[in-house]
């Protein structure tokens, strides 16, 4: 049995400055806060801004452009700029995931020709996992991929694929040889491939959102070429390394962000307290993740705790809101609170999905604590 | 003495002794009821972190004895030019004090008086009983005598901040305690020719409770940092508070109609999550001083970063 226990992350010396850094560049900085920003706040122009000023690929070692920075700095960054609900979605997969992942698992030609673009906040990319048949049960994934003139072509189709229409390249998750025998032997021959984008054979479709709004799309392989990423039929173990970093972070407690923020200025009192406490504790949990994480250890099942209550804190925010600020959500209102407000609540349903379902992650501490 | 060197001997001790049915003996004779306190003012040795070893495992063994009370006590007595008395104490914030906790059972009161505090016996004060739902004593004091006080620095708003940071650890030390009962009792469990544990629909709930507890333990281990901090004490006792609702709630629907007997373990811990949240304020009065600290959240949530790491008392 493992139950979830957590040491407090410590920020390191210079964190400080560097947040004061953060905040003043901000400051100054030119858009209107979003709930949401990472998912559906997109725009190129800022996040070169952000890596011009070394705030991308923080963590990649200097021969690949990074800038040779710690998991707990970039923590640093990230939530400052979560917390002001800046358009980071443009290059928040590959800052956050790709980055890493192309590192750890990548060709040093892949590395050269992916990494510094990446952090200088011109090569943005998209994942390909989930597909029509296949949510929640990511092994079933039916993307097949067949071994063509020395390289890989890719046939399948990937869905709620979140801003393939700006990324420059996709990761995608495809059967390269049939799973094995047994339940567990589906997770046998799956492989990660990198696609280019736009590409010859890859045809990309926006799938719009509740409030007609495009970040998701259907991305369709027809023979498309593809790079293997990493090792043949290793694609299993591949992504679910990147999970601890994908479901810990600050952006799992901080998309509603902008209307704690309203609360707390138009009607401070004991339900914005109570959002503050909440906040306090989750960014606790959050970072003592990422100093887990930094020392090289697999906190799974506290990061699934993070995702599980962080995103449950996003919703709890709009009821607060609702409750404290008696406006009606409106997307287009002068009111910025009615815009936020517009924002969150049709997001919302996704906080709960995106990442892995809430209902999967409670089952992954259940597995941990030894009753399934 | 002193075990406070070693903090897994500190906590090995303390297991071994508080999970005796009646540790207070043992305690004393162990010197633990002085942890936290410096030998020179007739403490054992050892800083917070070695206090709240001790608390979690109190709290763990839901053990009905006031050391919480006692190194509260003999923290606030350091500060001031009285020893530390050897026996159990209590703080009592005033003269006229609601709800004091063990006060009838307490060798000495530490009675604050303004900017003064004094030793006053219980038979010195008036002493009505109470109690809350864990059966601890949780008694009104008040103290009409003159009083023979001396200087201290420690004010009654100082003890509600420590107290509650106490609390918290109390609760995190219990809730750990919970979730463990839980899952043992989930896999053991049968209906329907299957652990109950196997049934998805129990599994999410245990889930549920686990995160809360991961989430109060990492929020009361980061305020333990900074324990002059108002922000990381609040949001420490805040979610600790929240959590120990959800747990107490959760760990009572898994074990059925067996959980809810005097003679189970469970009860023992559930009483005292349902008692010690509310006490050194609850949910709704720490959420309320920090819905008052500013409008400015994201600074408030991330200022404990900085705060001093020193200890005042």
């Amino acid at each position: 049995m493992a139950l979830p226990e957590l040491e407090p992350g410590v920020l390191p010396p210079g964190a400080e400055r560097l947040r004061a850094e953060v905040r003043a560049f901000l400051a100054a900085a030119e858009f209107e806060p979003r709930c949401d920003a990472w998912l559906t706040g997109a725009d190129p122009g800022f996040s070169r801004e952000l890596g011009a000023r070394g705030w991308l690929g923080m963590t990649l070692p200097a021969e690949y452009g990074g800038r040779a920075r710690t998991a707990l700095e970039r923590f640093v960054v990230v939530e400052e700029l979560l917390a002001a609900g800046a358009p980071v979605g443009a290059h928040w997969i590959a800052d956050r995931q790709m980055g890493p992942s192309l590192l750890a698992n990548g060709t040093d030609g892949q590395k050269r020709e992916f990494l510094p673009a990446i952090a200088r906040g011109e090569c943005f990319f998209a994942i390909g996992m989930s597909e029509p048949g296949a949510g929640s049960d990511l092994a079933s994934v039916r993307t097949r991929a067949e071994h063509a003139d020395g390289g890989w072509r890719l046939t399948g189709t990937k869905v709620w694929t979140s801003g393939a229409h700006l990324a420059h390249a996709i990761v995608v998750l495809a059967r390269s040889a049939p799973g094995g025998p047994r339940h567990e032997g589906r997770h046998e021959g799956l492989s990660q491939f990198v696609v280019r984008l736009p590409g010859d054979g890859v045809t990309i479709r926006p799938i719009l959102g509740l409030s007609g709004e495009h970040h998701f799309n259907e991305v369709v392989f027809d023979g498309a070429p593809a790079e293997l990423l990493g090792r043949e039929g290793d694609g299993w173990r591949q992504v679910t390394a990147e999970l601890a970093h994908e479901r810990s972070g600050p952006e799992r407690f901080l998309s509603t962000f902008a209307l704690v923020r309203l609360v707390c200025s138009l009607a401070p009192g004991v339900a914005s307290g109570r959002l503050v406490g909440r906040l306090w504790a989750l960014r606790q949990a959050s970072l003592a993740v990422a100093g887990a994480l930094a020392a090289g250890r697999s906190p799974d099942l506290e990061a699934a705790v993070v995702k599980d209550l962080g995103t449950r804190f996003e919703r709890e925010v709009i009821d607060v809101a609702r409750e404290q600020l008696a406006v009606e959500p409106d997307p287009a209102s002068p009111d910025l609170a009615a815009r936020l407000l517009a924002q969150a609540v049709v997001q919302a349903p996704g906080f709960t999905l995106r990442g892995g379902t809430n209902e999967i992650l409670r089952g992954i501490v259940a597995r941990g604590l030894g009753v399934r | 003495m002193t075990v406070a060197g070693d903090r897994r001997l500190l906590e090995e001790t303390a297991h071994a002794i508080l999970g005796l049915d009646d540790p207070w003996p043992a305690l004393e004779e162990a010197g633990l009821t002085g942890v936290g306190v410096p030998e020179s003012a007739g403490g054992s040795g050892g800083d917070l972190a070695d206090v709240a070893v001790l608390l979690r495992a109190q709290g763990y063994h839901a053990a009905a004895v006031p050391l919480a009370e006692t190194l509260l006590a003999g923290r606030l007595l350091a500060t001031t030019e009285h020893a530390m008395p050897s026996g159990p104490l209590t703080v009592a914030p005033g003269r006229f004090a609601r709800r004091v906790p063990w006060a009838r059972d307490a060798y000495r009161l530490v009675v604050l008086d303004g900017e003064r505090a004094a030793l006053v016996a219980p038979e010195d004060a008036e002493i009505t009983p109470g109690a809350n739902v864990a059966g601890e004593p949780r008694d009104d004091v008040t103290v009409r005598a003159g009083l023979a006080s001396v200087e201290c620095p420690v004010s009654a708003e100082d003890v509600l901040l420590r107290g509650a940071l106490f609390r918290a650890v109390q609760l995190t030390g219990a809730m750990r305690r919970v979730l463990e009962l839980v899952v043992r009792h989930a896999g053991e469990r049968e209906q329907f020719g299957r652990p109950v544990g196997r049934f998805q629909a129990v599994q999410q709930q245990l889930a549920e409770l686990a995160g809360e507890v991961a989430v109060a333990d990492v929020a009361v281990r980061a305020a333990l940092r900074t324990p002059d901090d108002e922000v990381a004490v609040a949001a420490a006792k805040l979610n600790a508070s929240r959590a120990a609702g959800v747990v107490a709630g959760v760990a009572h629907q898994a074990h059925g109609a067996i959980g809810v007997t005097s003679e189970h373990p469970l009860g023992a811990l559930t009483t005292r999550l349902w008692a010690w949240r509310d006490e050194f304020g609850g949910e709704t009065h720490w959420a309320r001083r920090l819905g008052a600290l500013g409008r400015v959240p994201w600074e408030t949530v991330t200022r404990t970063d900085t705060s001093p790491t020193t200890v005042t008392w």
